[in-house]
């Protein structure tokens, strides 16, 4: 029982409770959802629901045929392949761009600078299926549309705006007067970047470029416009899997996937700590 | 800003000559910054605002129609749209019309005749066909009475004004249809006499959008309270719950979905067996299971934003007001609330921008009555092929998208978007 100050009412600490249980309620429609799906792929049954002997924690009733069912299917194979290939390739695209772009806006010499923020930042802001309509007219013209090339450019596009926010908020915390100190000290302005600058920022890039990796990871409608057979990725095999047959390898799919964004969310959270401790800001 | 002022040359302490290079300096440095700029500038423009152009130009561009049949559309410019045109055009008609056939394209000119005329696309096909076994010769000489004999819709001026309105290449016709709108032969704008579509479905895509804000809005304001105010390390421990449906895949949350609310899906079988209900309810392909599917997705977009900024309002304000003789409830409308407006029209603008062009999910678990208007535009560009409209309907949503993007770049800051 928690204890109250002796000045709250009742409807002072009602409040209290409703509050504390709205907010795990909420917690729990975030991510029960998620959860739920994690024992269903090891239904041995082709269902989408639990069945009586999973209730009943029969190990009979779980199996890992559908974990079984992505490595004997080349179409997962393949899948998961390319999406890790054009992931990568988008990623360092993005990347390399967006840091080079972050680096030159943070100048407070640069001129239009809003204006070319708000632009840089749109692909984050227009609809995917707008984007994928241009596309599609756009890359058509140049032989572009079902390779691979095509969409390593349209996914990092896409990744660009995270990288542009990542690296501008860790040169924001940025203090300039290391950056003179460093050209002071007699290093050229190429080495005081590469020796003082790039180590502080380290952490900005690296974290844009997970974003920028999750969103070609996570991307379908960009993928359904301009890919050929030969470029589905998870996403796009998991969309078609929804639409026409629906069997359990998904949830098993899923399941991968929840592990995959776990391990990000963890690499995330410790290098803005790292970031935080570089930058010198105390929590 | 000492230096920038010394830098801008203006400084009455600097020599000519320091002044000179002090604007020297500053042009390098805002050329290095450039520099470093342009190169994803140029990328940008090709792989991402080219596109976008080119599909503002496909809405006013119409080809197709002017490049199956041009020695028809030519012949028909001087006809003034009453009575049937000339013998010269009905020729030249029919010969366009075999050599389509010929070549398999008839069913293109059909198609698009359809749109501005429909029940044009079955006449134009038979037509085709019939004309097709004639020599060329022949329909040189008869090539006008065949073509009359062939269909009586031929006879009628309404197929010439299709196919003259269909000629033109640069046409506004695909941007009044996604508006409901038409254009009499006259060139009058009228509203479109065979339904209203797309007016309804921006309307409900408008609306169903402001429920998923709101939703979000209700669901995501308390929990960004407590959080705000619990102890640091409850808070951060809690805030996984959040970050994690974040991170995981779009997929994976909406197949979660379906696999929950689906007939036979996890909550049915919960309340059948609960005896709760006795049959199960149908709660996927509806509006419900969008509204549903993209609040789940969307919230953590809401609840971010307004961590950030509870955070920062200091207790004691609240503390101060209730200390004054405010109840909680006014305490916290006048002065609670206001400060944390920021976060609010950040979450609730990002989360209404997001929802209003949101297709993934509405396509996966909306059924066809929980379809919005991305999916519509999808329909255009891969079943019925209709790219004009597709690309009108696209760019009428990027509009309403960049309307709300200013405003949110306006009061937010576009720079000012807080990632996790």
């Amino acid at each position: 029982m928690q204890r109250f100050p002796d000045y709250y009412g009742f409807w002072h600490r009602l409040g209290h409770y409703a509050l504390r249980y709205t907010a795990y309620g909420v917690l729990g429609f975030l991510v029960l959802p998620i959860l739920v799906i994690v024992p269903l792929s090891f239904n041995v049954e082709p269902f989408f629901s639990f069945t009586r002997g999973m209730l009943m924690l029969d190990p009979e009733a779980y199996s890992l045929r559908w974990y079984r069912a992505i490595v004997d299917n080349k179409n997962w194979i393949l899948a998961i392949k390319n999406s890790f290939f054009i992931g990568i390739f988008a990623t360092i695209l993005a990347t390399v761009l967006g840091t080079l772009a972050a680096v030159g806006l943070a100048s407070p010499r640069m001129p239009f600078k809003r204006l070319i923020m708000a632009l840089l930042l749109s692909p984050m802001i227009v609809p995917l299926i707008i984007i994928a309509a241009g596309m599609f007219f756009f890359y058509t013209k140049f032989n572009l549309a079902g390779t691979y090339l095509g969409l390593i450019i349209a996914h990092a596009a896409l990744g660009v705006p995270f990288v542009i926010i990542t690296v501008t908020a860790t040169l924001s915390g940025f203090d300039r007067s290391l950056y003179h100190a460093g050209l002071s000290m007699g290093a050229s302005p190429l080495r005081t970047f590469r020796d003082v600058v790039v180590p502080l920022i380290r952490p900005g890039v690296i974290s844009g470029a997970m974003f920028a990796f999750v969103t070609s990871f996570d991307e379908v409608v960009l993928v359904l416009f301009l890919a050929g057979p030969g470029q589905r990725t998870i996403p796009r095999q998991m969309f078609s899997g929804l639409r026409e047959q629906i069997n359990p390898t998904i949830l098993a799919v899923a399941t991968l996937l929840i592990l995959v964004s776990i391990l990000f969310l963890v690499s995330l959270e410790l290098l803005r700590r790292r970031s935080q401790r570089l930058r010198g800001i105390e929590e | 800003m000492g230096q920038d002022q010394a830098i801008t040359g203006s400084d009455p302490r600097l020599t000519a000559g320091e002044a000179a290079l002090a604007r020297r300096e500053l042009r390098r440095h805002k050329l290095i910054a450039l520099l470093l700029v342009v190169p994803l500038l140029l990328f940008l423009l090709f792989a991402f605002v080219a596109p976008i152009a080119t599909m503002l130009y496909r809405g006013f561009n119409n080809p197709a129609v002017a490049q199956l049949i041009p020695g028809t559309l030519q012949r028909l410019v001087p006809w003034d749209g009453t009575g049937i045109p000339d013998r010269a055009v009905l020729t030249r008609m029919a010969l366009d019309l075999r050599r389509l056939a010929k070549i398999r394209r008839s069913g293109k000119l059909a198609e698009e005749l359809n749109r501005h005329l429909p029940g044009a696309s079955s006449v134009v096909k038979s037509t085709a066909r019939k004309l097709r076994r004639k020599s060329e010769t022949e329909l040189e000489q008869k090539g006008a009475d065949l073509l009359l004999a062939a269909n009586s819709l031929w006879s009628k001026p309404a197929i010439w004004q299709a196919v003259k309105k269909a000629g033109q290449v640069y046409t506004d016709t695909y941007y009044l249809t996604a508006m409901d709108l038409e254009r009499t032969f006259a060139g009058d704008i009228q509203t479109r006499q065979s339904g209203q579509i797309y007016v309804k479905l921006y309307t409900k895509t408008l609306r169903m959008a402001l429920i998923i804000t709101l939703m979000c809005l209700l669901l995501g304001y308390p929990l960004a309270y407590f959080l705000a105010n619990a102890p640091p390390k409850t808070a951060n421990m809690l805030m996984i719950f959040v970050l994690l449906p974040f991170w995981t895949s779009l997929l994976v949350r909406t197949t979660a979905w379906i696999a929950l609310l689906q007939t036979n899906g996890v909550i049915n079988s919960f309340l059948t067996a609960a005896s709760i209900v006795t049959d199960p309810l149908e709660m996927l392909y509806t509006e419900f299971s969008t509204v549903v599917a993209m609040t789940h997705i969307l919230l953590p977009f809401m609840i971010l934003p307004l961590y950030s900024v509870m955070k920062g309002i200091d207790p004691s304000y609240m503390r101060a007001a209730m200390s004054m003789g405010a109840r909680p409830l006014s305490a916290f409308v006048s002065v609670y609330l206001p400060n944390t407006m920021p976060g609010l029209s950040a979450g609730a603008l990002l989360v209404f921008i997001i929802s209003v062009g949101y297709y993934i999910t509405p396509a996966l678990v909306g059924g066809t009555k929980g379809q919005m208007i991305s999916n519509i535009i999808a329909f255009h560009m891969q079943q019925s092929n209709n790219w004009g409209l597709a690309a009108a309907l696209g760019t009428l949503l990027l509009v309403l998208i960049l309307t709300l993007y200013w405003l949110y770049d306006r009061f937010v800051g576009a720079a000012n978007i807080k990632l996790g």
